[in-house]
């Protein structure tokens, strides 16, 4: 291994049907000017693959955003899907709307982090940074 | 401001002009010196949310190359700077329509009824997220969608259900729907007919804007070329049967949702509206057959004074477009009438109360601005869809600066500050030069394809969170003014139940009806979409033989093709 | 005997092999003793290259491609280089979004990278990802550069068939002849053909070609596309493979391969020897008393690298993995290398 540390890699994706993608080109902006490797997939991504491209990928993140309501249902596929493709490393984490009642069942669920609107966009990178030390 | 008039009138002008100039560098180099020394000011530079700069202060010198008849002239007369019509708010309000649908049909029903009777004027349907892509409820794609974000409209029946004693001839209905308004449009008219009111009386709105949808919201379905033919017929149709019906509103919402300055809002609407003007004519249309039908839609953004001087400066632009590149001879042709919703991106998930303030100073800008029509979001919207009580106090706010402020008495009473004029002019000289450089590229249609709406749109979003972030940009309640404070728990929830009984309500009706007959009147749509044939005729008919939403737009997806984000 | 990774990746398993890539791109020595196995059972897969300004449609072309291919019953692997940006070392990989519909396809493996250091967008870890596909069994392999200025040009030494894309409306006629890409095309492709200008860019383009003198039997053709609307693309895959049987009938298929292998070593040396001269100039003292010496005009630039030169030459620059030593190779305290030793990494 060379004395630099390995680059961050992360896949943001948007899962459903929802095309509000600001938040989520935001966020890809915003890492990689935090010095990550961000691979976007697009808006109207199934979690079939969103799954399939973070294996194919190699991320060790990988971000979903969702504004529809539609997130538990979403989000949890792809965690599941993840875990079925043998992709045990990667940790998910979210943002959108999402009602905070929502989040202890996401997180049991397996979705790491959830990022409400209004997180400034260095807080999620300086959590991906910590949580990457133990990859 | 100059006023045209006799020379002698104009030299006195320059004299008047010059003395100004001398007074106000004495200001400067005194009064203004002083005070600065004393305090200095908050900031070394001032600007909009969208970057606009704002000086210190305007005055004439700022409106010198204003001309009163030529810039601003009367209500209701081009180039309608001052108002859509001569009386405004004098002679009735704007339509106050709250945005609203979610789960099935018969629950958006009763919200609807609910409006109507705390004094709602008019409808405006959210539909869910398959319905506006073309899938029906039992697709594999709306999975966890169905009912989500409006309401879940699939096949006639939901439609019948969804206006169920509503009468269609004493409202104005606006939908918002895009890729599938034809469809949509298609149900309200069946639904209309079932209730014994003809098509001629129908009023209202299809929102049938699908190039924002590819810069800015992400509900399409067709490639560009496609849906432009599909948005032609239903211009043409709308225009022999549903005179009173706009046929579109072209939305620059959206762009700014999406993060674009109110210039760039202002000026990619605009430029998707000569598209679609573009498009009409070349289907063999005549600019007075269809323009005085276009409706806009924008949004009513923080800057008080900023978004005052676009809605100013968009229907100005508009106006100036149409009679010099369109030539239009009607005036009605020339006029930009808009709907206005405040920003949903501006609202906190902090101290959600605090939105209430944010939704009034927006209201009022548009009302200022000289809006058709309005929707004020609800508190709660950046938690979730909004409760009963939110859309309540939402659509008071409206009725507050309707009926209390004063404001709606005179028309577009900010005309002649010098800052809301020096504003109009400079947006609308922003917004010329992106016109300038998107039909240097062949237009809007070829700007989107070639995804520059987008980048620029995104370039401004991130410029923006930057501003929030480097802390120069204050946002109440979320990075200055914080409290700590309990998540809000009672947020609106959709019930999963609902998906189950829209699935279980879809395969009844698909029994119930005769298939065969759907799908051949299904065959005539594709048969019309590959011809030359209006699509419209065919798809009335076939919603009415019982043929479902994803049915059509599954075989007009087999025929065109689907677009995929660029 | 193959190791248990490479065992896997031989068998397609995707993960394993996505995993090996990142590794490769991440510098870690053990995924080198891997890519040694793989080396050995690559070099079967047709690779296309495409190059050609930002904005010219590339993605969108690979992704017909990868369509057309599919249909043909060939498998796919992707390489999409995006730019590494300079400020912040990040890099916003953008180009799976119109090849993403692929993804569902097992027989499909897209594959992004970041240039990172490299100047061409065409880095060590792009010929890593390459060689894993090409194990893995993809029949054709399509290699998407970062398309910057004239760095595109690289492409040409690591691909048997090199795609030039020009559209128009971008200056892409006036850049073209600048950026010396006018050589390296085995298909020049006019994308967007449906814009009115388009025509003209073909005219120009003709007229550059013009007196270009067939290589390996072969005269580049001028392909109109429109990848947006599917139109066009069709053509374009008849022709690469028609590219292809024509550099095997005039034997220069080899020829290709084995220039191939020339651009991925020399690439792979001159890598090393950049890290070795860098850590050098950074961690011995020598280089910051010549800075000084230059700076007073003590010496000039050609003689001052001159001497270095020889002095480091005359000392064996351990490979790039060795760095983590942290000995650099002036020091008294390290042992010198074995040369042997130095041959490893490459």
């Amino acid at each position: 291994m060379n004395s630099k540390k390995r680059k961050i890699r992360v896949l943001i994706a948007k899962p459903g049907l929802d095309g509000h993608d600001r938040g989520a080109k935001v966020v890809v902006r915003a890492l990689r000017d935090a010095g990550m490797e961000v691979i976007y997939t697009g808006i109207r991504q199934t979690p079939e693959a969103i799954a399939g491209a973070a294996v194919q990928e190699g991320v060790d993140f990988v971000g979903l955003s969702c504004l529809s309501g539609a997130h538990n249902h979403l989000f949890t596929k792809v965690v599941k899907l993840l875990r079925a493709k043998g992709a045990r490393g990667v940790t998910v984490f979210a943002g959108g709307i999402i009602p905070a009642s929502d989040i202890p069942g996401l997180k049991k669920a397996g979705v790491k982090a959830i990022f409400p609107p209004g997180t400034p966009t260095r807080d999620i990178a300086q959590w991906l940074r910590a949580a990457a030390k133990h990859l | 401001m100059k006023i045209k008039s006799a020379n002698k009138h104009r030299s006195a002008g320059a004299n008047s002009e010059a003395k100004l100039r001398s007074r106000m560098r004495r200001w400067e180099a005194g009064a203004l010196k002083n005070s600065l020394a004393r305090l200095p000011e908050r900031r070394a530079r001032f600007a909009s949310d969208s970057g606009t700069e704002i000086k210190r202060l305007y005055t004439p010198l700022d409106l010198r190359k204003n001309d009163y008849l030529r810039d601003l002239g009367f209500p209701g007369e081009p180039p309608f700077t001052r108002g859509a019509q001569p009386t405004m708010y004098r002679g009735r309000f704007w339509t106050m329509r709250q945005y609203a649908g979610f789960g099935t049909a018969r629950e958006t029903n009763l919200r609807y009824r609910y409006l109507l009777k705390h004094g709602q004027t008019g409808l405006s349907v959210a539909f869910d997220l398959p319905t506006q892509i073309g899938y029906d409820s039992d697709h594999a794609l709306a999975e966890g969608e169905v009912g989500k974000v409006g309401v879940a409209i699939s096949t006639l029946q939901d439609a019948e259900e969804l206006f169920r004693g509503i009468p269609l001839d004493k409202v104005s209905t606006s939908m918002t729907i895009n890729s599938t308004a034809a469809v949509l449009l298609a149900m309200y008219i069946a639904v209309a007919e079932k209730q014994g009111v003809r098509t001629e009386a129908l009023q209202g709105t299809i929102q049938n804007d699908i190039l924002k949808e590819y810069a800015a919201r992400g509900t399409y379905i067709y490639p560009p070329g496609a849906s432009m033919r599909i948005i032609t017929d239903i211009f043409d149709f709308c225009r022999r049967r549903l005179p009173r019906f706009n046929p579109i509103s072209i939305s620059g919402y959206h762009i700014r949702e999406a993060g674009s300055s109110a210039v760039q809002e202002a000026a990619f609407t605009i430029a998707n509206g000569i598209a679609y003007v573009e498009a009409a004519l070349k289907a063999g249309m005549d600019v007075d057959e269809f323009a005085s039908r276009l409706s806009f839609f924008f949004n009513a953004h923080n800057n008080f004074l900023e978004e005052t001087a676009k809605f100013r400066a968009a229907r100005r632009l508009w106006g100036r477009i149409m009679s010099e590149r369109f030539r239009a001879r009607d005036p009605k042709s020339c006029v930009l009438r808009f709907h206005a919703q405040t920003a949903g991106c501006t609202l906190t998930a902090q101290q959600p109360d605090n939105n209430i303030v944010r939704v009034a100073v927006q209201a009022m800008a548009a009302v200022m601005g000289g809006a058709q029509s309005l929707h004020t979001n609800s508190r709660d919207e950046a938690l979730a869809l909004p409760t009963e009580d939110s859309v309540r106090i939402a659509l008071r706010t409206q009725q507050i600066i309707a009926h209390e402020s004063g404001v709606a008495d005179t028309v577009d009473p900010l005309a002649g500050s010098y800052a809301v004029e020096a504003l109009t002019d400079e947006i609308e000289a922003g917004a010329r030069k992106y016109l300038k450089k998107i039909d240097s590229m062949g237009g809007a249609v070829k700007a989107i394809e070639a995804g520059y709406m987008q980048a620029e749109i995104a370039d401004s979003a991130y410029r923006h969170q930057l501003a929030v972030e480097k802390g120069g940009r204050v946002v109440v309640g979320v990075n200055r003014f914080e409290t700590a404070e309990q998540p809000v728990n009672k947020v609106l929830r959709v019930s999963p139940a609902l998906e189950r009984e829209q699935r279980r309500k879809l395969a009844a009706f698909r029994k119930k009806r005769n298939s065969r007959k759907a799908l051949e009147a299904v065959e005539k749509v594709r048969d019309a979409a590959a011809g030359t044939d209006n699509v419209m005729p065919p798809i009335l008919e076939a919603v009415k033989a019982g043929a479902t939403l994803g049915e059509i737009s599954d075989a007009l997806r087999q025929l065109f093709g689907e677009h995929r984000e660029i | 005997m193959n190791s248990l990774i490479v065992r896997r990746i031989l068998r397609g398993d995707v993960g394993a092999a996505a995993r090996l890539m990142r590794d490769l791109d991440d510098e870690l020595p053990s995924a080198r003793s891997a890519l040694k196995e793989l080396y050995a059972r690559a070099g079967r897969a047709h690779v296309v290259g495409i190059t050609g300004s930002p904005g010219a449609g590339k993605s969108t072309l690979a992704d017909k491609l990868v369509e057309a291919a599919r249909k043909g019953g060939k498998s796919v692997g992707v390489v999409a280089v995006d730019p590494t940006s300079p400020f912040s070392g990040g890099a916003v990989l953008g180009d799976r979004i119109r090849m993403q519909r692929h993804t569902a396809d097992p027989g499909v493996f897209i594959r992004s990278l970041a240039a990172r250091g490299s100047l061409g967008g065409l880095s060590r870890s792009v010929f890593d990802t390459v060689t894993v596909l090409d194990a893995m069994g993809k029949d054709l392999i399509i290699l998407e550069t970062a398309g910057v200025g004239q760095d595109g040009v690289k492409v040409a030494g690591a691909a048997h068939t090199v795609l030039v894309v020009l559209s128009p409306g971008q200056g892409d006629d006036i850049q073209a002849l600048k950026a010396g890409i006018l050589e390296i095309g085995d298909i020049y492709v006019v994308n967007k053909c449906d814009r009115k200008d388009s025509e003209q860019l073909t005219r120009s383009l003709g007229l550059a070609l013009e007196g270009t003198s067939p290589r390996d039997g072969w005269t580049p053709p001028i392909i109109k596309t429109a990848a947006v609307l599917g139109r066009g693309t069709r053509e374009l895959v008849d022709v690469i493979n028609e590219h292809r049987s024509t550099l095997v009938r005039a034997g220069a298929w080899e020829r290709r391969s084995l220039n191939m292998a020339r651009t991925a070593f020399m690439e792979l040396l001159e890598t090393g020897l950049r890290g070795f001269i860098n850590e050098e100039c950074e961690r011995g003292k020598d280089c910051r008393k010549i800075f000084g010496d230059l700076a007073a005009r003590k010496t000039d630039p050609y003689s001052a690298a001159k001497t270095t030169l020889r002095k480091l030459l005359s000392k064996s620059p351990p490979p790039p993995s060795f760095k983590k030593r942290g000995c650099p190779p002036f020091s008294k305290a390290c042992p010198p290398v074995p040369r042997r030793r130095g041959r490893r990494g490459i």
